[in-house]
């Protein structure tokens, strides 16, 4: 860091500090303060005068403080050694600064994000030598970062040229020399790791439509509301509702490569959990742990607020990152609402004029930018990679006009909407089927087709026409008793709670239940459907619907999440052919 | 920080400055001083030699904000002094304050010395890092059904009670603190209680209620009371939280942190926020009230390899029992669930008043089931739970359709809501159920429904728990 002073503190707000005899300053260059050399970021100049935001706890700092600059924006460090991390919001590795400083995050207390010491086995691509040409994004060679992650060690940006040297294969750090390029303005010493503004998206070659699904194993959202790689989703809830839970089972059990799970302005406790949890969860699909493939970004509630601002763009620039090697990548924003509430906090700090709600004017703007760095590209070396966006929506008394709610709305193509009597009857995970919908039906059902049989889309529309027919049902119901039904219409009802009970509730805690296969979600879709045709047939020939639910095989239907294992799809087909002779036998004695 | 630097902030420590610009409520505007640094601490003097303490929230070449916690009143513009002390607002601490009474700011008002001090820390703490939390886990048995049964408290966790006016919710922090225990565990604990803006009379039910059980010698109070300065309660929470990390983190002890009433402190804050003409969020509170909610909550938990922990049980009132209103809400984003009283199980005379369903706790997965409750514990609560929720529907069916139209079963699950609110929710304010009794009432009010309805208890607990 230089000791280059570019002005002085004159005004101390909270985490805005404004700054007068500015020299030498860009807008969202990276700055310290003081002698405790905070870490700030130029949000404002005018004149001589500047507006930083800090992104550590002021107390202290004095008019005439100075002001020292870096001369570069504030920018993520990129290299193998992420995965597995845990990081603040401006990418401090905690546990690093756990050594350092103690058990408490003491101010101006700072470390490298990537480990300097740590030694990576490099092996160099083929065919790649000196004289070679390379290209901006092109793999210089390989590093196996973890048991499942092969790092490919990537020309930065703008670095194209001839490669004048490169690396043989040994053990390096990631400061130590991996190639020497000669660009077009000059030879350029390329180390294992580069740096990257966090503010702005990494580039790509071209953007590609969305086809494949994110399979979660969550029966809810494969099945109902399903979302693509490189999609984007929110999902709004009140306090209670579970959007933490539900982002904690997608990514434990999605089948993205790599997660970035950005616990931004929560609860402390959370991300100890999943620092607790993920080493000893083994990936069902790799069979190596969660913590294998995740790098966790923990600014908590009571980390200074700038740097929750930061985080969600710290966790998207990581997740570009990993997209330009070719990987499938999901971000979990957990919450954007905590974010937005940061630039508001922020805004109101610096006297801008409020919009809706005290949120400054560009919050639309703003989250737009973020959930458009998702996307399925054809990244720079031609292959494919997809970042995909889930941010934790978490609106003021669950209502869900308020402005963040709505402007995400607009910029996402998928909503899981948390249902708070869902959630307080514990059925979860609480995804309202009523006001979640997903656009991404239609792209990902051709990958559904392929893989589990053409009527997939069929019995998907047929199942929600049936619980949207329930809840016209339901509102009679309320008004004059389920007696007032005829069997036909109360069997429906049956359907329903049955199907609500069986396949879209779902144990998280359950050794068997917190993760369907792609092929059990189908088949037990099937069984229950099933269910529902023979029994509107049987009832259409004087069957009652007592006989109907008092069959014992229904008792077995709704276990079956439990008791069938993923993989056993012949106890599915036993099951079901129990129900079919169950329902003969019905019949049979009403012929 | 360079030797001049050190030498001018030395030199610079507690230079006084007479007469002040400008008083505004409790905020005090003074020119023309040397660089004063931000959260400051700040001796003001009145006329009469008096010291008050203040706080810096504003700091530049032209002026600065000084925040006086014992108020204003009395204070004139030529004859204040001011001192500023080159350092943060900082208490001291020791396990001698236990027993004691103080002020929102730490100074003893129950007539005695002040205690001697092993330590002297920020009351603004530092955020703990996120990896050097424990994760808790350790049930702990509160006697009180509808707690231990279905919103578990676990040793760390931060639970508020969510309540309303006139409603008993101290009756029932005062039960917990009396009853709470750890299964085999009687390790050293201690109550820090922290009141910000209540009544003498319930300063004094806490007080009658920890001597009646003999704890009182375990307690520090820290009492801002509803006549006190509304000012110094925003620093009241620090204050006892400061001494409780003291006890937790560098004594090892098990610290129960009641803060009653968190609304309060919101209320002062707003007070605050807008004689500074800051921009409102919802309802006038500012913009940064979750921040501030989450400094104060945040400090709970366990930390790894250090024996204490910090279990917090705030409670707030609930202005016109809207569970929405800004203090609740942004609360219940912070806490690990919440403890919600409904007026109506109230009125009809069930103590203690907590509505099932709303109600929550978020870390009672980790800290239930075998080894550490009972095995059937995890199912039993999620049981209660749906049942309970469809008992809710049947009735407002039954109020519009009569009770006497509802199928057999729908019956059998209003037996069902009555024998829980009245048997498994209901209990004395004294009395103190083991966890197995809990679980044991629960499976009894379960055994009023048919065995088909109960979907989320394995076979095995049905064989050895239902209708025994």
């Amino acid at each position: 860091m230089t000791d280059r002073i570019i002005g002085q503190v004159s005004r101390v707000n909270g985490p805005v500090i404004e700054a007068t005899d500015i020299t030498d300053a860009m807008m969202m260059e990276l700055v310290r303060i003081g002698y405790g050399r905070l870490v700030g970021e130029i949000v404002k100049l005018a004149g001589s005068t500047a507006v930083i935001q800090v992104y550590e706890d002021t107390t202290g700092i004095r008019p005439g403080d100075n002001i020292f600059g870096s001369g570069m924006p504030l920018s993520v460090e990129l290299g193998p050694g992420l995965i597995g991390t845990i990081y603040d919001g401006i990418q401090r590795p905690l546990e690093d600064l756990l050594e350092a400083g103690g058990e408490f995050i003491a101010k101006g207390v700072t470390k490298p994000a990537l480990n300097r010491d740590k030694k990576w086995h490099f092996i160099p691509a083929d065919g790649l030598e000196a004289g070679s040409m390379v290209e901006a994004g092109q793999s210089l060679g390989t590093i196996r970062e973890t048991e499942r992650v092969e790092h490919k060690v990537l020309v930065p940006y703008g670095k194209s040229g001839k490669l004048l040297e490169l690396a043989a294969e040994s053990d390096y750090t990631i400061a130590e020399k991996a190639a020497v390029i000669e660009t077009g303005d000059g030879t350029f010493n390329m180390e294992f790791y580069h740096r990257w503004p966090i503010r702005n998206p990494r580039p790509v070659k071209e953007r590609q439509a969305l086809k494949l699904p994110l399979v979660t194993g969550q029966r809810v959202i494969d099945t109902l509301f399903p979302l693509a790689k490189g999609g984007t989703v929110a999902i709004p809830g009140g306090f209670g509702t579970g959007k933490t839970m539900t982002q904690h089972a997608v990514a434990k059990w999605c089948d993205a490569d790599i997660i970035v799970y950005i616990g931004c302005g929560e609860r402390g406790n959370e991300m100890t959990d999943v620092l607790m949890e993920f080493p000893d969860l083994i990936d069902p699909r790799t069979g190596a742990s969660l913590m294998d493939r995740t790098i966790l970004i923990a600014n908590t509630s009571n980390m200074p607020v700038s740097a929750r601002e930061a985080s969600i763009y710290t966790g998207v620039t990581l997740a570009e990152y990993y997209r330009d090697q070719g990987y499938h990548v999901a971000i979990m924003a957990d919450s954007t609402s905590r974010w937005a509430e940061a630039l508001r906090e922020l805004a109101g700090r610096m006297e801008e004029m409020p919009a809706e709600e005290g949120f400054p004017a560009y919050l639309p703007t703003r989250i737009a930018e973020f959930y458009e760095r998702a996307g399925y590209m054809t990244v720079l070396d031609g292959s494919e990679g997809s970042v995909t966006i889930i941010g934790a929506v978490s609106p003021p008394g669950g209502d869900f006009s308020e402005p963040v709610t709505q402007h995400t709305k607009r910029f996402v193509r998928c909503f899981w909407g948390l249902d708070r009597q869902l959630a307080n009857a514990r059925h979860y995970p609480a995804i309202s089927w009523l006001d979640s919908y997903s656009e991404y039906l239609d792209d990902v059902s051709g990958w559904w087709e392929t893989h589990s049989g053409s009527a997939w889309l069929k019995n998907r529309s047929e199942m929600m026409e049936l619980l949207q027919k329930e809840v016209r049902l339901q509102q009679v119901v309320k008004l004059v008793g389920p007696d007032a039904l005829p069997d036909s219409q109360r069997f429906i009802i049956e359907v329903c709670t049955l199907f609500k009970n069986a396949f879209l509730q779902q144990n998280a805690f359950d050794d068997i239940d917190r993760y369907s296969s792609v092929e059990k979600q189908v088949r037990m879709m099937e069984i229950i459907l099933l269910y529902s045709r023979r029994g509107t047939e049987a009832i259409r020939h004087g069957i009652t619907l007592l006989k109907l639910r008092h069959m014992k095989v229904v008792q077995d239907i709704t276990r079956m999440k439990l008791s069938i294992a993923n993989d056993d799809m012949k106890a599915m087909d036993k099951l079901e052919a129990r129900l079919v002779r169950a329902m003969d036998q019905l019949e049979k004695i009403y012929e | 920080m360079s030797k001049e630097e050190l030498i001018s902030r030395e030199l610079l420590a507690g230079r006084e400055y007479a007469g002040i610009d400008r008083i505004e409520g409790p905020l005090a505007y003074i020119r023309k001083t040397h660089p004063v640094g931000y959260r400051e601490l700040v001796e003001c003097i009145d006329r009469e030699g008096n010291i008050r303490t203040g706080l810096v929230l504003d700091t530049s070449d032209e002026v600065v904000v000084v925040q006086i916690f014992e108020g204003t009143s009395g204070l004139t513009l030529p004859d204040t002094r001011m001192r500023f002390m080159g350092e943060p607002l900082s208490i001291g601490v020791s396990e001698a304050m236990l027993g004691r009474v103080f002020n929102g700011l730490g100074k003893p008002i129950d007539g005695g010395a002040a205690p001697p001090t092993d330590d002297i820390l920020n009351v603004n703490g530092l955020p703990i890092n996120p990896t050097a939390r424990e994760y808790p886990r350790d049930f702990i048995q509160t006697g009180i059904s509808i707690i231990d049964g279905m919103t578990t408290l676990i040793r760390g966790q931060k639970l508020p009670i969510f309540s309303g006016n006139g409603l008993p919710h101290n009756e029932l922090a005062a039960q917990i603190a009396r009853q709470a225990k750890i299964i085999g565990d009687n390790s050293n604990f201690a109550v820090v209680f922290a009141a910000m803006g209540v009544k003498h009379d319930v300063a004094r039910y806490f007080i009658d209620s920890f001597e009646e059980t003999g704890v009182i010698g375990n307690v520090a109070l820290f009492l801002s009371l509803a006549d006190d300065p509304s000012i110094e309660r925003t620093i009241t929470p620090r204050t006892a939280l400061t001494l409780a990390e003291h006890l937790a983190f560098n004594k090892g002890m098990h610290v129960l942190v009641i803060m009653t009433d968190m609304t309060n402190y919101c209320e002062s804050l707003r007070e605050i926020s807008t004689l500074r003409g800051e921009i409102p969020s919802r309802k006038g509170y500012p913009g940064y009230l979750y921040s501030d909610l989450a400094e104060i909550y945040e400090r709970s938990g366990m930390l790894k390899g250090i024996g204490g922990s910090i279990t917090q049980l705030p409670i707030l009132t609930m202005p016109n029992d809207d569970i929405s209103h800004p203090v609740p809400d942004l609360s219940g984003y912070i806490t690990e669930g919440q403890i919600v009283f409904e007026r109506e199980m109230n009125g009809r005379g069930i103590y203690p008043p907590v509505a099932g369903l709303p109600s929550l706790s978020r870390l009672m997965k980790d800290g239930i089931g075998e080894g550490m409750t009972r095995e059937d514990h995890p199912h039993l609560s999620n049981q209660l739970f749906a049942a309970y929720s469809y008992v809710k529907d049947v009735r407002n069916l039954a109020s519009v359709i009569g009770e006497e139209e509802l199928t057999p079963l729908d019956h059998q699950y209003i037996e069902f809501g009555e024998f829980f609110e009245k048997s498994f929710v209901h209990q004395d304010s004294h009395e103190d159920r083991t966890i197995e009794e809990t679980l044991d009432i629960g499976w009894q009010a379960l055994s009023k429904l048919p065995v088909e309805e109960l979907h989320r208890v394995t076979e095995d607990e049905i064989d050895e728990y239902y209708d025994r």
